[in-house]
């Protein structure tokens, strides 16, 4: 396929508005699934955790999860949404060979929870609030595999394979109204407004929240609009497309200022948006073109009839508002305060998304700077290296764990740039990589000191600088030293050392 | 075959029973009675779409080996029990009549099935139905039709004609079948037995392959009230995999049975349904049958159901709307036929290659009605409407249930049609169940029993009695007080009346049997 | 008379997955426009003031414990099956996009 035609950005947005809005699936982390009592788990041996409902097998009917219920409950008082007084599931009737009753149970026009918003932190500090119009709960489909062909895409292959343990897994899809007024920023809201929402999920603890994973996806759509003089009304909305698995927030920022461009650039050449999906592909940073929407999209809803109206009682619905926790521009604020970091710190560990990685980290006992530390720095170094997520490279447990190491002496930082290595390698925990390798610091001041005796007995001109009050000098000392004892040593210590030993001399 | 088995098969589960829990007869006996029955007549009736003789031996050697160690089994184990062929069998294949199903073995059980086997019921065999319970005749299956014991030239009614043709043959003593507008009750009318459907949420759905789910229920199908009584009781009950299922404590319907009375029980005769389009026998026997009521101290009254004018309508849009996709899952990936088309194709040309031959013109018809009852800009005045006509009838019926005790129709218009005769005109099939359909949109439960044989065909009639929602109870009550009356005006049950189909082997002493 | 063409059909058995041919698809066409003709007169008395009943039996939150219970071994799920490769279901190619 021919890469399309890009209208600069800047340019782009002075000849259009982009008019923006997102459908941000969460999947729950309950127990089971949405509708059957297979434990809600995937991922592991293929048709594994599945029951008959799962498997849409004759006769089989759906239950609904009471957890997941309130998980929804949760998740739409924190988006400022009011809770229905009765909502009720639907069927979403299409043929696709991962749905396997083929229709899907959804909520369509009575959705658990509606009407909310929520606030979003721009990277410069600047608040936005992005309006939410639903959140309804739903089941998610099984996995294909498609085989054959050059891509393993679906196009070209001979044929798919299906695994339903996905089948049935819990899901929140939250829908936001229009969102008129992003201009310029809106490849960093949308960015922003999942990262809010992932941070939302997460200190709820109603959902994983890895991207990488699918815990949480996001389609965005977007269209343009003309502008127009002052004075004059605004121009009709533009036709908008769908960019559908978009599975990072980097992905996120870039989807949308891709299709910004490339619709900007069509509409310029005097071209016309077609209405259809389409497929981010993260290895190019572009979009390509899906299904078009048509009458073929009969989804032919109705209210489930094997499911009954849920009718939350108002007491539950406060229960679970007073356990909300923090809002996250409050927690934001709060956090900066608690750690000690400047305004620029704060973004920077923000917009790299990395909050809720040093927040674990903090929590698993690192100290805030150390934390920030190894998050933005040499994590993100690998993980820019890799293209992967930071989050899905190592644990804020595995972090902490080896700022613990660090800080007891045990390993100095290269040695622990070395353990990280290991650690997201694959070879272990922090202490079983030190093991493994062999990489700790010596503490052993025996050993040291006959290092040292060596190398000021080897330069005497140095000792003597030493002696006459020229610390500085002891720099080459040290430098001999570390060498000798190949890296695993302390230099602190060293220096130390060498300065009681000259001085002892 | 031994004399002493043709007495057997035509024993009631209740003096079956009877026999096993005395020592008697062996669960073995009463099981190879059946299957011996089964062998001799069921190529004529074609009641079955699949027994396992050996399996349910097994099962019944092991009732027999539990007894005689001791155990204390429930009053009906050791009975035969025939299964229509919608509800899920882990051991048997399960085809709910349809080709796109042939030869499926379900990994796991309905309830009903469960709890039959924890009783300790013996089920012998599958029996035939219209395909995925879509029809009034039997007509419809995949497999042939079953034929009417009492002519075989005529229909056994639908979409459960094999459960009740399996008991008015002697094939089995009981039978399980499902209810969606009529499918219980209609079949039992037209061979001469007894059908109920109960309340919607009595018994557990789980396992029954769903044509339209908000009007399907499973219920018990048998020769007298007090073994449907019985079977509603072992089956009936919570089950927390069926979100419809009712948490409510059931009495005895057994002891409703044995209890039942009419003596001041107020019993509304439905107007809408007592008249225009119903056949002069039919109507005869039932009228004979409310005179008789009246003599025993029931006052009969009229009640009107305006709304019953819309039942069929709102019916024949609910149904064919859910059928359409509670039958969507029926695709050629996990389960269930696959053709692939001349040529190969894509999973989509498949899929609908599969559809195309696995399901017959009738199962077409109502997938095609309900998608397009549902489909966008027809949505509001057909399937929402239907909706909205069901609030009517709901509301109907509790204006009647304030005055009565309970209502009263005959269960059809017509006896029992020849085969082929309506099979032409999908509209004329429809108007079969008239006077049950109402009942399924309102939840309601309903039995059907037998009060005759109409004048100018010899063929059974069945009376049609209705309870609010819950009130199963009043139900058995009425249709036991009334099977009595007649059985005793009569002097001999009607199914004794029926032919004799093997009359080689048939020469049975009445005592004891019905 | 009811206004039910033989595209319309058409567009209902794409829906609905079923290769009709193009006899079925006539006859079905008149068959529905006379079924069609006697159900629709549910609209007559579907007034805007009365409401809907989805189900018979008026009940609401029905709900299950979030506790796992038994599966089924991926031999029992793909004993069924037409098509597999031993842990997961195999069909032919899909001509759509991913869903």
């Amino acid at each position: 396929m021919a890469a399309a035609k890009l209208m600069d950005f800047d340019k782009a947005l002075e000849l259009f508005e982009p008019v923006l809005g997102f459908e941000v699936h969460v999947e729950l982390s309950t127990k089971t699934k949405m509708f059957s009592d297979a434990p809600n788990f995937f991922g592991g041996e293929p048709n594994t955790n599945i029951t008959p409902v799962d498997l849409g097998l004759p006769g089989s009917l759906p239950v609904v999860n009471g957890e997941a219920v309130r998980y929804s409950i949760s998740l739409g008082l924190a988006l400022g949404c009011s809770i229905a007084p009765s909502s009720r599931f639907a069927r979403k009737n299409y043929f696709y060979p991962d749905l396997a009753k083929n229709y899907q149970i959804s909520q369509f026009d009575e959705p658990i929870a509606f009407g909310g918003s929520v606030d979003v932190e721009l990277p410069d500090g600047r608040m936005f609030t992005v309006p939410i119009e639903r959140a309804h709960m739903e089941e998610d489909a099984g996995k294909l595999t498609h085989v054959g062909g050059a891509t393993g895409r679906i196009q070209g292959a001979e044929y798919s394979l299906v695994d339903y343990n996905r089948a049935g897994v819990p899901l929140v899809e939250i829908v936001t109204d229009i969102i008129y007024g992003a201009e310029a920023d809106a490849p960093e809201l949308a960015k922003a407004y999942v990262a809010t929402i992932r941070d939302i999920v997460v200190a709820l603890g109603i959902s994983e929240a890895r991207m990488e994973r699918g815990n949480l996806r996001c389609d965005a759509n977007i269209s343009l609009r003309p502008r127009t003089a002052p004075g004059e009304p605004p121009a009709p909305l533009g036709t908008r497309t769908e960019t559908k698995n978009v599975n990072s927030l980097r992905s996120v920022e870039r989807a949308i200022r891709y299709e910004i461009q490339r619709q900007a650039q069509i509409l310029a050449d005097g071209g016309t948006i077609t209405q259809e999906t389409r497929h981010w592909h993260e290895d190019t940073g572009t979009t390509s073109a899906g299904r078009p929407k048509s009458d073929a999209d009969d989804y032919r809803y109705f209210p489930e009839p094997d499911l009954l109206p849920v009718v939350p009682s108002a007491e539950l619905i406060e229960e679970l508002r007073a356990a909300l926790p923090e809002p996250p521009a409050a927690r934001r604020r709060r956090l900066k305060q608690e750690w000690g970091f400047t305004d620029l710190e704060f973004q920077d560990v923000q917009n790299a998304g990395l909050l809720v990685e040093v927040t674990s980290t903090v929590e698993a006992g690192a100290p805030p700077a150390a934390a920030r530390k190894w998050w933005s720095g040499e994590i993100s170094r690998i993980a820019n290296a890799r293209s992967a997520e930071p989050a899905s490279l190592v644990s804020p447990a595995d972090v902490a764990a080896l700022v613990t190491l660090i800080d007891s002496g045990a390993l100095n930082d290269r040695l622990a740039r070395q353990v990280l290595e290991g650690v997201i390698d694959g070879e272990g925990t922090p202490q079983e990589v030190v093991d493994a390798r062999g990489l700790a610091v010596v503490s052993d001041d025996g050993a040291l000191i006959a290092a040292i005796d060596e190398a000021l007995a080897a330069q005497p001109d140095v000792l003597a600088k030493i002696k006459d009050g020229k610390v500085q000098a002891a720099g080459a000392v040290i430098g001999a030293v570390m060498k000798a004892m190949r890296g695993q040593a302390d230099a602190a210590r060293v220096r130390e050392l060498v300065l009681e030993r000259a001085a002892a001399d | 075959m031994a004399r002493h088995d043709h007495e057997l098969v035509r024993l009631s589960a209740a003096a079956l029973a009877e026999k096993l829990s005395s020592g008697e007869i062996s669960a073995v006996e009463a099981t190879d009675a059946h299957l011996d029955r089964i062998a001799a007549v069921d190529e004529e009736v074609h009641a079955f779409l699949h027994t396992a003789p050996e399996l349910s031996r097994r099962t019944a050697a092991a009732i027999d080996e539990r007894r005689r160690a001791g155990e204390v089994l429930h009053p009906l184990a050791g009975v035969p029990i025939a299964v229509k062929d919608v509800i899920v069998t882990n051991d048997m294949p399960t085809t709910s009549g349809s080709k796109i199903l042939e030869g499926w073995v379900p990994p796991y059980d309905a309830t009903v099935m469960t709890k039959l086997r924890a009783a300790g019921l013996v089920p012998i065999g599958k029996t035939n139905m219209d395909e995925f319970a879509m029809g009034s005749s039997t007509e419809h299956s995949a497999y042939g039709p079953t034929h009417n014991p009492w002519d075989l030239e005529r229909i056994p009614g639908g979409s459960g004609g094999g459960s009740a043709a399996a008991v008015a043959s002697f094939e089995a003593p009981l039978a399980l079948g499902s209810d969606t507008g009529g499918s219980i009750r209609q079949p039992a009318h037209v061979t001469g037995t007894v059908g109920v459907k109960p309340t919607y949420g009595g018994v557990s759905r789980y396992g029954a392959i769903a044509l339209a789910s908000s009007l399907d229920q499973i219920g018990p199908v048998s020769r007298t009230v007090l073994d449907s009584a019985l079977l509603h009781d072992v089956i009936g009950g919570h089950d927390p995999r069926d979100s419809t299922s009712l948490t409510d404590e059931w009495p005895s319907m057994a002891d409703a049975v044995r209890r039942g009375d009419v003596k001041g029980l107020k019993i509304g005769v439905i107007k809408e349904l007592d008249g225009d389009g119903f056949q002069a026998g039919v109507l005869e026997r039932f009228r004979e049958a409310l005179d008789l009521l009246a003599a025993n101290g029931a006052e009969i009254v009229d009640v009107s159901l305006p709304s019953l004018e819309y039942a069929i309508a709102a019916y024949y849009l609910i149904m064919p709307a859910e059928a359409s996709s509670n039958l969507a899952k029926f695709d050629s990936v996990r389960f269930g036929l696959r053709v692939n088309p001349p040529g190969g194709g894509t999973v989509e040309d498949v899929m609908a290659a599969t559809r195309e031959v696995g399901f017959g013109a009738e199962a077409k018809r109502r997938i095609i009605l309900g998608t397009y009852a549902l489909s966008a800009g027809y949505y509001d005045a057909y399937y929402g409407s239907a909706q909205k006509v069901r609030t009517l009838v709901q509301r109907d019926f509790a204006a009647a249930f304030a005055g009565v005790d309970v209502l009263v129709s005959p269960t059809a218009p017509t006896t029992a049609f020849k085969l082929g005769a309506n099979t032409g005109d999908p509209m004329a099939m429809y108007l079969n169940d008239i006077a049950t359909i109402p009942a399924n949109l309102a939840g309601i439960p309903g039995i059907s029993l037998p009060v005759g044989l109409a004048r100018e065909d010899g063929l059974p009639v069945g009376i049609q009695f209705l309870a609010p929602a819950r009130e199963d109870a009043r139900l058995y009550g009425v249709g036991g007080a009334l099977e009595r009356m007649l059985e005793q005006k009569w002097g001999h049950t009607l199914i004794s009346q029926a032919p004799d189909l093997a009359p080689g082997e048939m020469n049975a002493a009445q005592e004891g049997a019905v | 008379m009811s206004e039910i063409t033989q595209e319309q059909v058409a567009h209902l058995a794409n829906l609905a997955r079923i290769a009709l041919t193009p006899e079925e698809i006539e006859s079905l066409t008149s068959e529905l426009g006379s079924i069609v003709d006697n159900v629709a007169k549910v609209s007559e008395v579907a007034t805007a003031d009365v409401p809907a009943t989805s189900h018979p039996i008026p009940l609401q939150n029905v709900y299950r414990d979030d506790v796992p219970g038994a599966t089924l071994t991926t031999e029992q799920a793909l004993a069924g099956a037409p098509d597999h490769d031993g842990s997961r279901f195999r069909v032919t190619a899909i001509l759509g996009e991913e869903q």
